[in-house]
């Protein structure tokens, strides 16, 4: 058929059934019966399933499935826009091999660590998981068990999770993959605030004059973000953009001012700003002496290696965080070394770029907004490269008001909501608290109902440190949920997979499809996943956002929540708590963990009947209550009057979310700003009210070295991340045929004469390798990355390639987030 | 003395191809990844970007459209968008292709333009092309119009 028949019979089609139409004669099927059908699809709002942005989409069901997503209209973060990955989520449910039932590793029907997986049931699955938690526990204690979590979790199978894990097995052996994303940025504000999360939102993007990336491709990991930066600069006359980062990017492509700097030397150009703006007397002065202390923090700090890692033994200040305050001409005098000759001749920037970016600090008519990811948060010092990047901002006074925006943007849609507010760290409670501090944990106790002591007050296993504590039998029951480990942590070969299969341990891994992860556990458990449940994440300005659920889970998935609570009812209290802790409670004897934890009175406070109607809600209908509304209660408690401060948990479910502290239904988009923020009292026209004295810090630290750098044999450096059409390790946009087909194979980026000078080409089959593994790939020295010479960049969404194999698991020794920027490789002729 | 090494190469990737299958198929359940997680990798097949004639369907209405050629050389920057100079309501009469989606000439706040909306200025950000590779795993998505696919 020609295209111009193929267009005659539709239009005769379409005539037909106009004609039919307007007789009254409905049409039972043909080609045109679509666009006359009443509208049939049921659309409602969720947010994204990917990154941090939070963007809202509208889903629309049909007759139980997803049948298609779009862009909400209504939504401030989008406007109705949406990123490939978005536009395609209607998809990523629908793997043909989603995971539908649990899957026990077996030989001859019984469990055996190197047997295949087969089917069991859950009472079949829990039973044995049970057996191997207590078995742990009572050979071990509360440190021999432990989980692994995500910042994709929703809000309430985080804290579920914490509860069940700091209060039910009193193991703070619990950490997110946040761990490998937020912690820096954490660690950055703690330090200069006192409390986590960014002051600005994003209109800021809207709003500054000047725009800062350090270390953070936007176009392809915040597209949506980048899209209003975009509007900005095409739009507003004077505005600028500069670039900073290891090797050329998308993000160059809208760059006035793109700078390729030497790995590690973004900690001298942040102070050689500093500098310039002090040396050309452009500190606002009022502001720093109001508002601001000046400090320094202690240096050769080590690398978050194993303890007895040569490295970590010539530190002379292992993991120490100490800050000792100095005044301003100490600082003056600390920066002073860090002048325009010397750092451009470190970083490799030529001086008249720097200077241009520093005059965008220094000028006081312009409107700043930095941002950064994983450039800044994947980084050996990654705390104090935060903290250098909130001291220009500090120093000028460029800070909490629309435009002025040191701005951490976050890789995951619930890395804010889930890891940070909930606090799933291996240090951390609801609300900013910490397991270390008496009276947060007393807090925490007091809000459980639980009594003193229950919760532990030694910080438990860190990602990293979980890996190689499984590695060296110190964990033996792990539990992991909502994310892909295997793929995603460092030093696969060495600690990640060895640690998994280690003969003591029972490694169990929750998760919607088959994953590396899943398939180097020894139970796998079938999740059921985003609009398959009722959900609530918090995005990167801390916007929280609910959702209902949409459709039912396949086969047996359960949500994870499910999985956490239905769990907890396997465990006597008896068989978890010593007898001192019982005696406090007497009440609690007899008891499940379930009872003691969910069914407390507070989370089981809300009847099926709040729940809405025309929608499923199989958590609740399964255990009785609105279970999602008791436990959100429950937590909001925390924040309420404590500057996290949530909405009625009902608002969340009528707005496109809500930027927390909400009070009086008010959200907050500038915190610590007068008039603004409704915690700043009147008058005082800024205050940091993190630390008592309403200060923010100011923290001074040196350029330091990193741990591995090229040498005569691994002579490249190694820099690993991601790419715009893959959401991390690939577990859903793999399984989405058109995302997989727009970047179907990882890539290793290179610069051509680097190529040629080992007779390489473009496309040809290539071995990458570190000391710590190998890995073939294919090469690539033209595309979307242009690195420089000494450098290749290498994502890691493919799980056919598993880059992680070669990286290296040092961390930054303050928030112990894995450096993935830096290590040193070589590539060779496969 | 080449040939007969590459011969034996291939028949050994047979055998390894084989072997592999039959271990997936003694498996309830198989990771995406063709080899375990702690043995060398292999790549799959070569591909292609171009290779498609004409355009591809849509899943659903909201989808945006992909890519039927390679943009590999196409320059999106400041000083100028490659994909404009067909795409563009301007340009794409003479130059016989699909003209940009009305929305893309609406900016943040729903003002009409006559140019191209900032917000939707890196075109690829949302459409992107196809290597003509086989799906790693069946996607059982079905659209809402019967009319699709």
């Amino acid at each position: 058929m020609t295209l111009s028949d193929s267009r005659r019979t539709f239009l005769k089609a379409t005539a037909a059934a106009a004609t039919a139409s307007a007789a009254g004669i409905p049409l039972a099927s043909g080609p045109a019966s679509a666009q006359l059908a009443p509208p049939d699809i049921r659309w409602d709002k969720a947010p994204c399933r990917f990154c941090g942005t939070g963007c809202t989409v509208l889903v629309g069901t049909k007759e139980g499935r997803v049948v298609a997503t779009q862009g909400d209209p209504q939504a401030e973060v989008n406007r109705g826009l949406n990123c490939v990955k978005g536009y395609f989520l209607s998809k990523i449910m629908y793997g043909e091999d989603r995971l539908t039932q649990p899957l026990l590793r077996k030989t001859n029907g019984a469990y055996d660590k190197d047997g295949d997986f087969e089917p069991v049931t859950w009472d079949e699955a829990f039973d044995l998981m049970a057996q191997k938690w207590k078995a742990a526990l009572a050979a071990k204690g509360p440190t021999s068990v432990g989980m692994f979590g995500s910042g994709q979790w929703t809000v309430w199978e985080g804290y579920a999770a914490s509860k069940l894990m700091k209060a039910g097995f009193r193991s703070n052996n619990i950490d997110p993959n946040a761990r490998h994303c937020m912690a820096s940025a954490v660690v950055g504000f703690m330090r200069s605030f006192g409390i986590d999360e960014p002051m600005g939102c994003y209109d800021d993007l809207e709003a500054a004059d000047t725009f800062v990336l350090w270390g953070s491709n936007m176009a392809e990991m915040h597209p949506i973000l980048w899209s209003r930066l975009t509007d900005t600069r095409l739009t507003k006359p004077g505005c600028e953009v500069h670039v900073l980062s290891t090797f050329e990017h998308r993000s160059f492509e809208l760059a006035d001012n793109g700078m390729v700097f030497k790995p590690q030397t973004d900690l001298a150009i942040l102070n050689y700003i500093a500098n310039h703006i002090i040396e050309t007397g452009r500190v606002n002065e009022d502001f720093v002496s109001k508002h601001v202390n000046i400090t320094k923090t202690a240096t050769d700090i080590g690398f978050g290696l194993r303890p007895d890692n040569p490295l970590q033994l010539a530190a002379a200040n292992p993991n120490s965080g100490e800050l000792t305050p100095i005044d301003f001409d100490v600082y003056a005098a600390s920066v002073a070394e860090y002048t325009l000759d010397k750092v451009a001749e470190l970083s490799c920037v030529p001086a008249d770029q720097l200077e241009r970016l520093a005059e965008q600090y220094a000028d006081p008519d312009r409107k700043v907004m930095s941002l950064w990811t994983m450039g800044f948060n994947q980084h050996t010092r990654g705390g104090w490269v935060n903290s250098l990047c909130y001291n220009i901002h500090l120093l000028t006074g460029k800070i909490s008001e629309p435009g002025n925006s040191p701005f951490s943007l976050t890789g995951q849609p619930s890395a804010c909501g889930t890891a940070r507010e909930v606090g799933t760290f291996s240090h951390r409670l609801p609300a900013d608290m910490v397991v270390t501090n008496p009276e947060h944990r007393a807090r925490a106790e007091e809000l459980w109902q639980l009594p003193e002591g229950t919760i532990p007050d030694k910080v438990g296993f860190h990602a990293v440190e979980q890996n190689r504590a499984l590695h060296d039998g110190l964990i033996n029951a792990y539990w992991v949920q909502c994310n892909n480990n295997m793929q995603a942590a460092p030093n696969l070969n060495e600690e990640g997979y060895p640690g998994y299969r280690n003969p003591e341990n029972f490694a169990v891994v929750s998760d919607a499809y088959p994953t590396v992860t899943a398939m180097s556990a020894d139970l796998i458990l079938p999740a059921a996943m985003w609009v398959e449940k009722e959900g609530c994440y918090g995005n990167a300005e801390r916007r929280t956002q609910v959702w209902r659920q949409q459709v039912h889970a396949p086969g047996e998935a359960k949500s994870d929540l499910w999985q956490l609570m239905e769990f907890s009812k396997r465990f006597a209290i008896e068989e978890v708590w010593s007898e001192d802790l019982l005696a406090k409670m007497p009440e609690a004897r007899g008891k499940t963990l379930y009872d003691v934890l969910f069914a407390n009175g507070t989370v089981d406070a809300f009847p099926m009947s709040e729940t809405a109607g025309g929608f499923p809600n199989d958590d609740a209908e399964h255990f009785g209550f609105y279970v999602q509304k008791g436990l959100f209660e429950e937590y909001a408690a925390f924040g309420r009057g404590h500057g996290h401060d949530l909405a009625p948990f009902e608002m969340y479910h009528e707005a496109r979310g809500l930027r927390w502290p909400v009070v009086d239904g008010k959200e907050t988009r500038w915190r610590f700003r007068e008039g603004s923020d409704p915690y700043v009292e009147a008058g005082s026209e800024v205050q940091f009210y993190g630390y008592k004295d309403n200060k923010a810090k100011i923290i001074f630290a040196p350029y330091e070295a990193p741990p591995e750098a090229p040498d005569d044999e691994f002579n490249l450096w190694l820099c690993t991340g991601r790419v715009l059409e893959h959401w991390h390790s690939g577990s859903m946009t793999r399984r989405v045929p058109e995302l997989h087909r727009a970047f179907p194979l990882a890539v290793v980026f290179m610069h051509p004469e680097d190529a040629k000078a080992r007779d390489l080409r473009h496309g040809q089959e290539i071995m990458i390798s570190t000391r710590r593994g190998e890995v073939r790939s294919k090469l690539a020295t033209k595309g979307r990355n242009k690195v420089p010479q000494g450098l290749v960049f290498m994502p890691w969404f493919d799980e056919g390639q598993l880059t992680n194999k070669l990286t290296l698991d040092a961390t930054c020794p303050l928030s112990k987030q894995t450096d993935f920027k830096k290590c040193a490789c070589k590539v060779e002729r496969a | 003395m080449r040939k007969p090494t590459l011969i034996s190469a291939a028949g050994a990737l047979i055998v390894l191809s084989l072997t592999t299958l039959s271990l997936a198929q003694d498996q309830q359940v198989r990771a995406l990844r063709m080899e375990p997680v702690d043995a060398p990798n292999r790549l799959g097949p070569d591909f292609k970007w171009e290779g498609v004639e004409g355009r591809m369907q849509r899943n659903y209405r909201q989808q945006p459209p992909l890519i039927p050629h390679s943009i590999s050389q196409y320059q999106i920057d400041t000083r100028t968008n490659q994909c404009l100079s067909c795409h563009d309501w301007t340009k794409a009469g003479e130059r016989n292709a699909p003209t940009l989606s009305m929305t893309h000439y609406l900016d943040r706040d729903g003002t009409e333009l006559d140019h191209i909306a900032g917000t939707r200025y890196f075109c690829n950000q949302c459409h992107v092309p196809q290597a003509d590779v086989p799906a790693l795993v069946v996607n059982t998505f079905e659209p809402s119009s019967p009319n699709v696919r």
